[in-house]
């Protein structure tokens, strides 16, 4: 590693800023990923402002409230808590390396 | 005009705790530090000290809320002994991995099992590898002058500072006390400046978890991993030794009293049987010094006020002209020896210094340690060294052990 070019670290204690990725890209956890048919989920389908469980239960706070909905994969670890949340069950999981069929 | 007032050594504490004005207090009342957590209890609610007093039920809790008060801005105090400050070990890690100036009073006091109120100084000895640094006071008089040097060095250094004194010996006893002018501590003693304010304004995530390597942050610093956190830790105590030697030499500048900074010397210049010690113990040494002296032994006293950082280079010059050295300690690493002659001889390997170290343990559980038993350990080793014995001995000071208490 360089040392000479790397900015240093001048915090006396441990401590980050809230910032998107400070953790490293946690998407490369994931084993299983969400894939949202948008015929079935409320917002996406009634081009409607409405449902966005997923967007609420998200630990990770990656689940755009948006029409259509959409999920940032860079940072979705794949827990499955909006597949599981979802009323009309229009997220399944599917695993890594597979078709989303 | 000087306040000399005739002081418990808990009074002398709250006296000095106020004059710091911290702004959060909290502490668990335990002998024999309960007078001290009593009066700084009146003081905030008589109005005479601005701080917010948090009780709380158990010590864990007493040092978690100065390490919350501390990093949100505010100076913080608390107090324990014993037992109290064992239940807080966890948190004292916590308060120095964190670089939190929290100043805490440890009233030395035995640690049970079994059961003992008394004094030795086994509680704060062990928690030496917390990341604190320790200060041991002699009487009543630097009890109060160390609290506010205290201050002085947490804040200067990010690491918190214990203030070690002797329960009932100097907790409860009486002694006259010059009360440093509140105004002249306001000069002394900057306010606290926090090294990283946590606020609602500026939320930042404090000792999440840290692997072990260095990683960088979204804005392309290269954070510090574990290690790095750890090594800036030990390289601050590395700077403490000139910072705690400044602070006391400051305060003497201003308050007329000099307390020796990390290595205190009693006629040491040309003594050649020494004894070291820290706190009480090693005052009682002093008198033992002149007992010797009469007898023409040319014997001093190297005490050790800092133990840490230990005071390596200070410890070995002040040992300079010595021929023997006898260390008393109210403490022991067990299955080995006390800690300060541990740490004593490690000070000395590398010196051109050979000399007969005998290894005291005294006092443990309150146990009366006399001027003329200390005299009569010093007088034996100078007896050994006569006769050409140069091996290193250990002995439990007034202790029986003329059987075997195996099994």
């Amino acid at each position: 590693m360089d040392e000479k070019n790397v900015k240093r670290d001048l915090n006396v204690s441990a401590l980050c800023v809230p910032a998107k990725g400070e953790a490293g890209r946690t998407g490369d956890w994931r084993d299983f990923r969400p894939v949202i048919d948008h015929k079935k989920c409320i917002p996406s389908s009634k081009n409607k402002a409405a449902c966005f469980l997923c967007w609420l239960y998200c630990p990770e706070g990656v689940v755009k409230m948006s029409i259509p909905v959409e999920i940032d994969m860079d940072y979705c670890k794949g827990c499955g808590i909006c597949a599981e949340e979802c009323p009309p069950n229009a997220i399944r999981m599917v695993r890594e390396g597979e078709n989303d069929g | 005009m000087a306040d000399v007032r005739i002081l418990t050594g808990n009074e002398a504490a709250a006296l000095g705790v106020k004059l710091c004005r911290p702004n959060v207090v909290a502490a668990y009342p335990i002998t024999p530090q309960s007078q001290l957590a009593e009066i700084l209890s009146r003081y905030v609610e008589g109005g005479e000290m601005r701080a917010e007093y948090v009780r709380v039920e158990g010590e864990h809790s007493a040092l978690t809320v100065c390490i919350s008060a501390s990093t949100v801005g505010a100076r913080t105090f608390t107090a324990t002994s014993s037992n109290g400050l064992l239940y807080m070990h966890e948190q004292l890690h916590w308060a120095a991995g964190s670089r939190l100036p929290v100043v805490m009073c440890v009233v030395n006091r035995g640690v049970g099992a079994p059961w003992s109120i008394f004094n030795d100084q086994q509680d704060s000895l062990a928690q030496r590898d917390t990341g604190w640094i320790q200060l041991y006071c002699r009487d009543n008089q630097e009890i109060i002058d160390t609290i506010i040097q205290a201050y002085w060095i947490a804040e200067s250094l990010y690491i918190p500072v214990m203030v070690c004194y002797d329960g009932f010996v100097l907790s409860h006893t009486m002694m006259p006390v010059d009360i440093p002018d509140a105004e002249e501590v306001r000069g002394f003693l900057p306010p606290y400046k926090a090294h990283t304010l946590l606020t609602p304004e500026a939320p930042r995530t404090i000792n999440s978890v840290l692997f072990p390597w260095r990683r960088p942050n979204p804005e392309g610093v290269l954070c510090d991993g574990y290690m790095e956190m750890r090594y800036k830790l030990q390289a601050a105590m590395t700077r403490a030794h000139g910072v705690i030697q400044k602070a006391n030499d400051d305060f003497a500048g201003v308050f007329g009293r000099d307390h020796g900074g990390l290595v205190w010397k009693y006629r040491c210049e040309d003594a050649e049987l020494v004894f070291s010690g820290m706190g009480s113990i090693a005052n009682e040494a002093t008198v033992a010094a002149d007992l010797l002296r009469e007898e023409g032994i040319p014997a001093g006293v190297a005490g050790v006020r800092t133990y840490r950082p230990f005071p390596r280079e200070e410890a070995a010059e002040a040992l300079r002209s010595a021929k023997a050295l006898v260390v008393l300690q109210k403490g022991l690493s067990y299955g080995y020896e006390g800690c300060l002659t541990s740490d004593l001889k490690a000070a000395l390997y590398g010196t051109p210094l050979r000399i007969p170290v005998v290894d005291v343990v005294a006092g443990l559980g309150g146990r009366d340690v006399k001027a003329r038993e200390i005299a009569d350990a010093g007088r034996d080793a100078w007896k050994d060294l006569q006769a050409g014995k140069q091996g290193n001995r250990s002995l439990w000071l007034n202790c029986y052990t003329g059987e075997d208490h195996a099994g």
